[in-house]
């Protein structure tokens, strides 16, 4: 299998999904001339056109209201965010149009569509532009919301969430575009609404996803070698949620750790928690705890940026608290 | 139905029949939402409702212009137009009273009258946001090398949102067949227009984009819309641009129901004026005059109307409320993946 990066996973799903489909296109910032933002666009304007890439002006509740109106008659868009912190200027689109038009149409007009860009923080791009919107997004019915980990999750998943018949949501990560995995070549989803065991273990859960995959993937290697075993469950999907895969693996475990990058209040790690608690409330030997972003907006500085972000090292104090080890 | 630009033997523009359609549709939507009026104070309609009455000569001249394979997009006082496009008294009012017959199966409501059919995209509740949407059907259309046009009614305190100004600079900047049809009946809620936009002809927002056409439009004379209409269509759907009409006009009712007629923001005085341009009664009159039909002809096609309405109110009282298993469907639909 081929090894590459998680940027150029998103551009193959891309550009497969272009080829099979004409009625999908991709509209945004910077997609087309400029190949990307971010280079996940590269090459498609070349090879589908100036009407299937297209390059609008900065513009967001605009050009994802022009999103909105193509999947009405029939299109398939993909609408890019050049990072979901731009598109607080087109929420009223999200929210008020996209999630809600098939409930308000009485079933007439579903929104075959994808919102897709980075989430999340980057490095010391200070307070607006390090924001995760995991929880904001996963809140609304009439959305689904994935956040691919892996390269193999971000082709598999963008193309699903391309052919879905639905809105969808697809919250990437700057820090992980260029992080490399194996991809097969062959056309392949990965179904949404499915978790992915990343790693197995028996001592304790880390119920995570998105950029924190790799956070806890790290720290799993690291509590191996103390001796600590842990299950790495990467939900994949925050909208609809696994709930199945979080309950089998707290019961195996009687321990869960909630590893998200949002902040604390009313974040994804919350609903897990409550999940956890109605499902497996006899099986847990400890409170859950939840590693997350400090409870402040995101700082510039190199030292405090870091300390405001869920890490390694706290996951790890997280693992050893929930198992009572010192 | 097109205009005719030259006017027949009676001195009027169009055909006989057009003309009763014409004064049909419009009476039609007046006492359709007399009626909604009485079924609101009655507690048979809930929510918020937007009353139309008076704005008939916009909804009814500009949607006898188009096709049935067209777009419409519009705000959430959408009962007119819904008319107007042909969606039936039945459906509308069932939908009203929050039944399974209606023509959103009693989940949108007065503020969200869809018909898939008719391609009547819906009333809209956020002000401004459903002229992104316009501009994106426009995109689709021109996607698909396909000729239909897009009209779009907004209300004129929508020329004051970041979206009308987002949305008409793409639209114009990527050749969209868009109509912009600004209702001004000169209050959003109670805020009257010079109090709100720092431009006296709102038509004139069309000169920030390049060579986008505008022009206003005297909503209470139908054929005056309907003319306007002809050279928009010339533009949006033979050249594929947009066009921004601003069609002045007046709403009787206040904002909503829990508005009253005239008070605070508005005098009596004021809507008096206004009742005498009424665009039924001026219409009426011209054809009267013109002997073009006769009184009983009014008088008849007021029975029928009456009667429809009636109907449509009797149908909506015995459809049923929507299922408790609702509740749960048409959030998302099944797919594949």
């Amino acid at each position: 299998m081929a090894i590459i990066t998680y940027r150029e996973a998103l551009n193959q799903a891309l550009r497969e999904e272009m080829s099979r489909d004409d009625r999908v296109f991709l509209m945004g910032e910077e997609v087309a001339v400029y190949n990307g933002a971010y280079k996940v666009s590269k090459g498609l304007l070349e090879e589908f056109g100036e009407m299937r890439v297209v390059d609008t002006p900065i513009t967001e509740l605009g050009f994802a209201g022009v999103g909105v109106g193509a999947a009405m008659v029939g299109l398939r868009p993909i609408v890019e965010f050049m990072t979901w912190n731009f598109a607080l200027l087109a929420i009223d689109q999200v929210v008020n149009a996209a999630a809600k038009m098939l409930y308000m149409s009485g079933g007439q007009y579903n929104m075959p569509m994808v919102f897709r860009g980075p989430n999340g923080a980057a490095l010391q791009l200070s307070a607006q532009h390090s924001q995760a919107f995991e929880s904001w997004l996963a809140h609304i019915p009439g959305l689904k919301v994935v956040t691919p980990g892996t390269p193999y999750d971000a082709k598999g998943l963008l193309k699903a969430a391309i052919r879905d018949d639905n809105p969808v949501i697809v919250l990437e990560g700057e820090m992980l575009y260029n992080t490399k995995g194996e991809v097969p070549e062959d056309d392949y989803i990965v179904p949404i609404g499915k978790a992915d065991l990343k790693r197995e273990g028996d001592h304790c859960s880390i119920i995570t996803s998105g950029k924190m995959v790799l956070v806890a993937m790290n720290a799993a290697d690291q509590l191996a070698k103390e001796g600590i075993r842990v299950d790495v469950v990467d939900l994949r999907t925050v909208r609809p949620m696994d709930i199945e895969a979080i309950t089998t693996s707290v019961r195996k475990t009687n321990r869960a750790v909630v590893l998200e990058e949002g902040w604390e209040i009313a974040g994804i790690g919350a609903q897990v928690v409550d999940y956890v608690q109605r499902e497996c409330f006899d099986d847990l030997d400890a409170p859950i705890i939840r590693v997350h972003q400090a409870d402040v907006p995101m700082p510039y500085a190199k030292a405090i940026e870091k300390s405001a972000k869920p890490d390694v090292a706290k996951t790890i104090a997280a693992v050893k608290k929930v198992m009572y080890i010192n | 139905m097109a205009a005719k630009k030259k006017t027949d033997s009676k001195g009027l523009p169009g055909d006989a029949d057009q003309r009763r359609a014409l004064l049909h549709s419009m009476i039609l939507q007046r006492r359709f939402e007399e009626k909604v009026g009485e079924a609101y104070a009655l507690g048979k309609i809930g929510g918020f409702c937007h009353l139309y009455i008076g704005q008939e000569g916009v909804s009814t001249g500009v949607i006898s212009m188009l096709r049935p394979d067209d777009y419409i997009i519009t705000t959430y006082r959408d009962h007119g137009q819904a008319l107007a496009r042909g969606l039936t008294p039945r459906a509308i009012m069932a939908e009203l009273f929050g039944r399974i017959d209606g023509c959103s199966r009693g989940k949108g409501g007065s503020m969200h009258l869809f018909d898939r059919h008719l391609n009547f995209l819906g009333g809209h509740g956020i002000v401004g946001g459903h002229v992104p949407i316009a501009a994106g059907v426009g995109f689709a259309i021109k996607y698909r090398g396909g000729d239909q046009v897009i009209a779009c009614f907004m209300g004129e305190s929508v020329v004051n949102t970041g979206a009308f100004h987002e949305a008409l600079n793409m639209a114009a900047l990527w050749k969209l067949p868009c109509l912009f049809i600004i209702e001004n009946n000169k209050y959003g809620m109670g805020t009257a227009v010079e109090r709100a936009a720092a431009i006296k002809d709102l038509s004139r927002r069309s000169e920030a984009y390049d060579g986008m056409h505008g022009e206003y439009v005297d909503g209470q004379d139908v054929f005056a819309v309907r003319e306007s209409m002809e050279r928009a269509l010339e533009t949006a759907r033979r050249e594929s641009k947009p066009v921004l009409l601003e069609i002045r006009t007046y709403r009787y009712m206040g904002h909503s129901m829990s508005d009253a007629v005239s008070g605070t923001y508005r005098t009596k005085a004021e809507l008096d004026e206004y009742l005498k341009r009424d665009p039924i009664n001026l219409l009426k009159a011209r054809m009267l005059d013109a002997g073009d039909i006769a009184e009983s002809d009014v008088a008849a096609m007021e029975q029928e109307i009456k009667a429809t309405c009636q109907d449509a109110w009797d149908f909506a009282d015995a459809s049923p409320e929507p299922p408790l298993e609702a509740l749960y469907e048409d959030v998302l639909v099944d797919t594949t993946s």
